[in-house]
Order: structure tokens, then sequence, then C-alpha cells
């Protein structure tokens, strides 16, 4: 046994005052979880102390949190790891999630944002017609593959550390796209494109993701939600040629095009290409309204004049290996860790790691295989 | 009639309580017939404890196999307890609610062909467990509350609701329930034809248990204390691997895709008890097994406690890929990757066979009250459930309730109801707000009835032990009336709902000590020490308790229906 402190974010809406914390210490061997610590101090300090909690094993979602700032499930964050992440006082901070209203202490309203995302994206199989007597007749990997998706516990981890979400309230989010995925990576689905069109066009939909990986860090259950907006994204273009008018498509295209060809992102070229070129008509607009952005980080020495319009840098043979071989393949990789256990042992990896030792080193890193920004 | 925001009283042709995947069935089979529906949930649905089961769902799909076949199995796990009218119900319509499923989207695994796989499990004679890895009833769950989602204008949903009573009306029909809004403690009376009970089990009386801390027999006793008899509650199932650490639960599909036990000679000490189906014997059979080799010396782990499941034997592969949550559960709960070492487990508390007494439509004998899932006892159980059967059952009489509740309540007017339960509900609330500081802690008293629990009314019981449980409940449910809570407030107070959960589960522990007492035999999930034997001449029959006016527990009987099986030797 060993004592830890715990500092609980309160916040009562009946006594009309602000939020507070509130220090508890809880004894219990260092591997017990952060919630039987919460617990602890309700059953033996506090009864008031809001959480919403079930199952302890990381399975049912309530007890979503953030644990020193980190979003995660109380439940399945331990206090030894929690103690190691706590500031110098070494004490553990818990609050409530975010990007959603505080109902009380640590329960957030769900309703408002989480629940009403998913609701949006249509969350329910159109199954293909005609439904089969028995079962529809599909291949093994693809029902392991939505599997992952199928895996969210819907416990609100990644909405809480959003970025775009945090910028764009409206953002459908990490959670209702990976939601999104389990359809349209499911062949039992009738309307893939449909779906994918759908929140193509709409402004908070994939492409309203910034790349973040906030969401991918944050999943207790390996979800990885970044990576179903990514396939949605792949699907969306390479597969239905679905142009949005966001112009993510073109936008993806123009990206990928610029590594292959830089090896280093070179962002004067990326814009007017997004939009067909710097003299297309759509392109100029377009540059003429980034003017600011551009001045700003020239003076604030982001970039230089030279840097940015000459782009000194030209792919190694490496990044062009990579590029051919990804290419090459008669369908896409994807990683998925219920097929492979972990990203270590992923199968088809192997020539694109080969690949990647033959780069030069700053040029690319290991997850820079994928290229889009939005 | 919908929900009336503007202050009338809400009122359903079917009103379900509990959103795990019985009440979900209902409400989608309920609704589907026309009747206007509401489901409440003392959590949102997807929380519910259904979410948890692991292993998968039993169904005679595979052309080669026959319901009679499953049902046998079922027959025999139950020990001859179980209705073999109702058992046949079950595997006979399992295939189409399997397929039903799969069409709503269940992303169920598949084989080489691209049908569904199946897997094997305890006390089956053959593969019959349809799964989606190891998740399948969180795979179940999650697809139901999209079919909810879809039926939103057809389905009321009231997420977060605690029910504090049902009302019965002086006719003697149940007419509809009392519930306390969690977010606003505001209190209402719903008003409905028929009501169904899906609030699932009782797992939180007993400590440690597999359960999650909703599990606190909520159902049972509303049903008792409005007068309708409970069955089989002495079938307490103990789950043959929960981790020793903490007690949760490791899937029996662990054992299903080849995992050994070993005690601490290392020996695969199943031969002894079970030479046919070795670790996949019933459950019942399994965990008293471990328990004797525990309590013979020759247990593992630092106390001696445990038993080894070793599922390094089982290809890398094919763990990482079918039991992908319990190797994550032992990386992250006891430090062991179970794919390279074996994991410490033990028998643990994991399931109540017996609840509130229904027919095989899901009606209980209180008129207008239905029960379906962990909370009923049709009794298909009987005194041991085999894996993989409760995903099934509450699927099937959820369904089966659905839709009788709605066929009743289309048949008849909207029932009166008077706000007079809603006046008394709210005034114990209020008592219990306004208990001073001098009693016992709610939290103290439930570890107190779930360690004594768990020492009395476990893998072995005996006369001695039993009756002290029963005089522990007793001065338990004594203190329990004054029993205190810190937050005095209205929103989410979740202390006070403590309190009352406290009761239900006092209330439930007694029917099942009671239970216990009475059966002077062994069977299924039942061992008795001073009665170690099955004695179908005096005992070939359910027990059935209910409240004898007062507070004290009567004691009747009811015949075991049988069909086509009669009771023989149980050997596995």
């Amino acid at each position: 046994m060993a004592e830890f402190k715990l500092k609980i974010r309160r916040y009562d809406p009946e006594a009309g005052a602000a939020p507070y914390w509130d220090e508890h210490t809880v004894d219990l061997e260092p591997h017990r979880s952060v919630l039987e610590g919460i617990l602890q101090a309700r059953n033996e300090n506090d009864g008031s102390i809001g959480v919403r909690c079930s199952c302890r094993s990381a399975i049912c979602g309530s007890c979503g949190v953030r644990v020193n700032g980190k979003p995660g499930l109380a439940c399945h964050t331990h206090l030894d790891d929690a103690l190691a992440s706590a500031g110098e006082d070494g004490v553990i901070e818990v609050e409530p999630m975010g990007n959603m209203p505080i109902i009380k202490d640590l329960i957030v309203d769900m309703d408002a944002v989480h629940w009403k995302k998913i609701q949006r994206v249509t969350p329910w199989l159109i199954g293909k017609e005609p439904v089969p007597e028995r079962e529809y007749i599909v291949s093994r990997e693809s029902m392991i593959d939505v599997t992952q998706s199928m895996a969210c516990i819907q416990c609100g981890a990644c909405v809480s550390d959003c970025l775009s979400m945090e910028v764009d309230p409206l953002f459908v989010g990490p959670a209702a796209l990976a939601k999104t995925y389990r359809f349209v990576g499911d062949p039992r689905d009738a309307a893939h494109e449909q779906r994918l069109k759908d929140l193509g066009e709409d402004k908070h939909g994939i492409y309203d993701c910034t790349h973040c990986f906030k969401c991918i860090e944050a999943c207790p259950k390996g979800v990885a939600p970044m990576n179903q907006i990514m396939r949605l994204r792949r699907i969306a273009g390479n597969d239905f040629h679905i142009k949005d008018r966001n112009n993510g498509e073109r936008h993806e295209a123009a990206f990928v095009k610029n590594i292959e060809k830089n090896g280093i992102l070179h962002e004067a070229d990326l814009l007017p290409d997004s939009y067909g070129g710097k003299f297309h008509p759509r392109a100029v607009p377009e540059l003429i309204s980034s003017l600011p952005i551009v001045m700003t980080a020239l003076l604030r020495r982001k970039m230089t004049p030279g840097k940015a319009l000459l782009h000194p840098h030209k792919a190694p043979d490496g990044v062009k290996r990579i590029f051919e071989v990804v290419e090459g393949r008669d369908e896409r990789n994807e990683f998925n860790l219920y097929i492979s256990g972990t990203d270590a042992n992923n199968e088809g990896t192997a020539e694109v790691a080969e690949a990647i030792e033959t780069a030069e080193p700053a040029g690319v890193a290991p997850d820079g295989t994928e290229g889009s920004s939005a | 009639m919908k929900h009336d925001p503007i202050g009338a009283m809400p009122a359903y042709d079917v009103l379900i309580i509990g959103a795990g995947l019985a009440g979900q069935r209902a409400a989608i089979a309920a609704a589907k017939t026309g009747a206007t529906v509401a489901i409440l949930s003392k959590v949102h649905p997807v929380r519910s404890h259904s979410v948890a089961a692991a292993g998968g769902i039993n169904a005679a799909i595979n052309p080669t196999d026959d319901w009679r076949s499953h049902a046998y199995d079922t027959i025999k796990g139950s020990d001859f307890l179980g209705d073999q009218d109702a058992i046949e119900i079950m595997c006979r319509e399992a295939p189409a609610e399997v397929m039903w499923l799969e069409h709503a989207g269940v992303t169920f695994h598949r084989n080489e062909k691209g049908e569904m796989d199946l897997r094997a499990f305890g006390g089956a004679s053959m593969k019959r467990t349809a799964y989606v890895a190891d998740i399948t009833g969180q795979a179940l769950l999650h697809v139901l509350y999209e079919q909810l989602m879809k039926n939103h204008e057809v389905i009321d949903r009231f997420e977060e609701w605690f029910v504090t009573s049902l009302i019965v009306s002086e006719e003697g029909e149940c007419v509809g329930a009392v519930a306390r809004e969690i977010r606003s403690g505001k209190i209402e009376t719903f008003a409905a034809k028929s009501v169904i009970l899906a609030s699932g089990g009782a797992g939180q009386c007993f400590s440690p248990t597999t359960n999650a801390l909703i599990c606190t027999g909520d159902g049972i006793a509303q049903a008792y204390q409005a007068g309708a008899p409970l069955m089989d509650m002495e079938m307490i199932q103990y789950h043959p691997t929960t981790l020793a650490e903490n007690g949760f639960l490791i899937t029996e599909g662990a054992r299903g895709e080849g995992a050994h036990l070993l005690n601490s000679e290392g020996e695969r000490f199943m031969e002894k008890y079970a030479p046919n189906k070795m670790e996949l014997a019933s459950r019942d059979v399994v965990s008293r097994a471990e328990q004797t080799e525990i309590l013979e010396g020759r247990g593992v782990g630092p106390d001696k406690q445990g038993i080894y499941l070793d599922i390094t034997v089982v290809p890398r592969k094919r763990t990482l890929e079918a039991l992908r949550e319990i190797v994550n559960i032992g990386k992250d709960f006891a430090g062991v990757d179970i794919t390279r070492e074996p994991i410490v487990i033990q028998p643990g508390m994991h399931y109540i066979m017996g609840g509130v007494k229904t027919d095989i439509h899901g009606a209980t004998p209180l008129p207008g009250l239905y029960a379906a899932g962990e909370v009923a006892c049709v009794s298909v159980h009987g005194g041991n459930r085999l894996g993989a059967n409760s995903l099934l059952d509450t699927l099937i009489f959820g369904r089966r309730s659905g839709e009788h509740a709605a066929e009743r309540a289309l048949a008849m007017n909207m029932p009166t109801v008077s706000d007079e339960q809603l006046g008394k509900d709210r005034e114990m609330i209020a008592e219990i707000l306004a208990r001073p500081k001098t009693g016992r802690r709610v939290s103290e008293i439930k570890q107190e009835l779930g360690t004594t629990m768990n020492r009395y009314a476990a893998v072995y019981r005996d006369e001695a032990g039993l009756q002290s449980a029963h005089e522990i409940i007793r001065r338990l449910k004594e203190e329990a009336k004054t029993a205190y809570v810190d937050d005095k407030g209205a929103v989410f107070n979740q202390d006070v709902l403590g309190a009352v959960e406290l009761d239900y589960m006092l209330d439930c522990s007694e029917a099942i000590v009671v239970a216990s007492l009475e059966r002077k035999e062994s069977r299924g999930a039942q061992f008795r020490t001073d009665f170690p034997e099955r004695n179908d001449a005096e005992w070939l029959k359910h027990i059935d308790v209910s409240r004898n006016g007062g507070d004290e527990p009567k004691i009747s009987y009811s015949d075991v229906t049988i069909t086509d099986w009669q009771p023989e030797a149980r050997t596995y």
C-alpha cells in the first residue's frame, strides 16, 4: 500500500459558486486505478463526489476524465503512472473532460455534444438488398477490420482532447467519424458513397480534422479515430472520387504530389496546387486571402522568402522508392491492431520500413507515409 | 401518448425499465407492433452491464448442428432444474435471432468462407458460439443502441432515470413506475399498461464480483416489494476464471480457444474432475474443481488462493485477434503478457440464475409486470447457466416480453394512476437526506454485505454459514435504515441513490440466503457440504420466495417442466 494525493476538480451547480479543487489522500497499491482512488475518497471521506462509473474494467466507458490534463478512463489509469505524470508537488489532478459542458464535479453533459454528433452520422447499418436469408457472406478480414471501430466504447476521451473541435465546436469529431468508418468499412452497408459525400461536403465533416493525433493518444481502446478519418478520406478520394466543395480531395492529392516531388513539404506550392495551380481562377482569391498569414509568418521568421519560394529541397531516391512500393500495390494496406496485434509486427510494413531506411534521415519520419493536412 | 413536456403524467403502452440487451430488444419488438414505448435506465444504455459479456452467443446455426442438441446441453448444464419448455423455445429461436442481429449490423467473426465462425464453449457438445473477438456483448449492445437511435421517433428514451418503485393498482396490476431524473433530482410517475423489468442482476451483493457497480438487484427487489415471486435465487454462478488480483472477468473464450488450467504442481487437474470435457465442463463443475484444488493446498499465487490459466498454448496471432480484450486486461490490470506467461485466476461471483419468476412470454404472476434478462427467471438456466447462453436469454425473452407486453397493452385502456406512490417515494428520499451523521456509512454496510455473501453463499455452502449470513443481513437491514449520506443536493446525487440501492441489495441477499438454506441438496451452482448429493426425489423443484406481506421472505415451490429429457447422472 502507498499513499497518493488526489486533487479532484469539484463543481456544485446548486451552490452558485465557482469550481474548486478538493484534495484527498488515499491508501492503495500503486497499480490500482485512479478510479479506485476516487471511489475510496468517496466511500470513506465524502459521498458527494460526483463521478460516473460502472464496470471498473475499461469496457463500459463511463469514467472518462482528465488525469493531469490528459483524457482517459479513470479505471484504466494506474495510480503510479498518474503520479509519474503529476506536477512537482506529487498531487494527481483529476478534472472533468473538455469540450463538453460540466454538470457536476467530474460529470459532463455527453448528450449535448458527443451523442448529438453520433446521431449526426446516420449511425446504423443500411443493409444491402436483398437481405440474405442467413448471414451476409463477407470476408473474414473485413469484419475484423471494422471491429477496430466497433471497439469504441463511446467514453468521449477523444472528443475531450480534439483540437479541431475546440476551434470549431460544430466539427463532427473523432468519435462520430470513427463510427462512420464502422459503416463505410462494412461491406454489408449499401450507403458508402452517400455517407462519404454527406460528410465530405459538410464543412464540419471529414476534412475538418487537422491531423493532430490527439484522439489517437487519448483513446483507451486502440480505435485510433484519426486513422479511421484518414481512411474515410482515402476511400472518398481514391475509390469514389468524390470532389467535395471543401476541396479536401484535391488538397489531399496536391499534398501527396508535393511530397513525392520535394521530399519535404513545399508550403508555397501546396495552397495553389490545392486549387488547381497558381494561375487557376479559384486559386487567386485563396492566395490573396492568405497573404496576411504569409506576412505574419515572414515577420516572425517562421520562413524566409528564399526558402518559401525557391524550396531547394528535392525528394531523395528513398522517398521515391516509398512511393513506388506503396503505389505499386494492388490494394491499400491499412494498419489494424486487431489483425496484427502491435504496430511493430504489422505485415506489409517491412518493405516500407526498408525504403525508409534508405531515405535521408531528416526527410521522412515513420508516420510521414500518410500525407494530408486540412 | 408520448411524453408530454408541459407537465402531464407521461403514459405509455409499454414502459421498459433497464436498457441493456433485454430492455433494448424488448423496446424494438414492442415498437414494431405500433405500441407507444418508453425505455428508462439509470445509466446511459451503452453503459449497461451487457457490455461486459465477452465470449459470445450460442445458436445452432451450423447446418450439422441441431437446436435439440443445444437444448439438451442447456438442460444438462442446468442440472435438470431448467424448465424444458422455455429452453426449447430459446434454443429453437436462437438461429433466427442471431441472423436478425447479423442483419442489424453486428460484426460477427467470419470463417474463411465468409460465413459466421463458431467457437467452442463450456458444456457444449459442439462449436456453437458466434462471437465478435472477445467484445461480443459490447458489439451487440452498441448495435442495438444504433437501432434505438434509428427508431428514435417511436421509442422514447429516458437515460439516467432511476426507478424507486413499481406502481401496483388497487386491482393488483402493475400500472407504472416512479422514477427520479438523476440529472435534476425531479421525481415523476410514469403510467403504463405494461411494464417490463430488464434491469439486470444483483452481483454487487457479493464482493468481489465480476459485475459492474450498477448491478445492485434493483428490479429483483422492486418486483419482490411489489409482491411478485422470485425463483431459483439460491443459484449463484461463480465463474471459473476471474483475475485473482481484482476479480475481473477473463472470458471462457480463453478456454474455448484451448487454454489450460494448472495447479501448483503444474497438473491439468481437470482430468480428475471432468475427463472428457476437461476445461470446458460446465462452469459450476470447473469452479468447484478449482476451489477443491485450492482448499487441498495446490493453489498458486502469493496466498495460494489462485489457479494458473495458461493461454500461451493458444497461437499468439489467434490470441491477439480473438482475445484482444483479455490481452489488455492482463497487461493493464495484472502486468502480465498472457501470450507469454500464465495468469493467476480464481472462481468469482458472476451471475444469478434466479430472479423474478416469469412464464415463457416473460409475464410474471403479477398482471401487467414482465421481466427479461438476468433480472428474470424463466427458468432457462436452472441450477447453472452455460457460457454464451445469457446473451441469448436476454434477446429471446427480451423480444418475447416486448411483443407480449405490447399485445396486452394494445387490447386495453390506459389505467388511471394516482400520485400516491410518488408521494411516498418523495418522502423516502427526503427521509434519507435528513438522516443525522450518527449511523454507519452506506459504503461500509455494502462492503460488509459483500464480504459476508462471498464467504457464506459461495461455491461451497453449509447450514451454519448460511444461518450466520442471514443473521448478518437482518442486522445490516436495521443499520441501513439509519445509514447517512453526505450529498444533500438534487443534481446527480449518486449518494442518495446508493442508499436506495443498498436496500435493494439487502432484499436480494436475503432471498438468496433463505433459498440456499431451504435447498437441502447439491445441484448445479448450489453445493451444500452438509448435503453433498443431488436428491431428485425431494428437490427436483423450484424454490419460490415472495414477500409475506411484511418483511419476511415466504417459501413456496413450483414444478420443473420436463418435456423430453428425464434427469440423469451428470458427468463431463
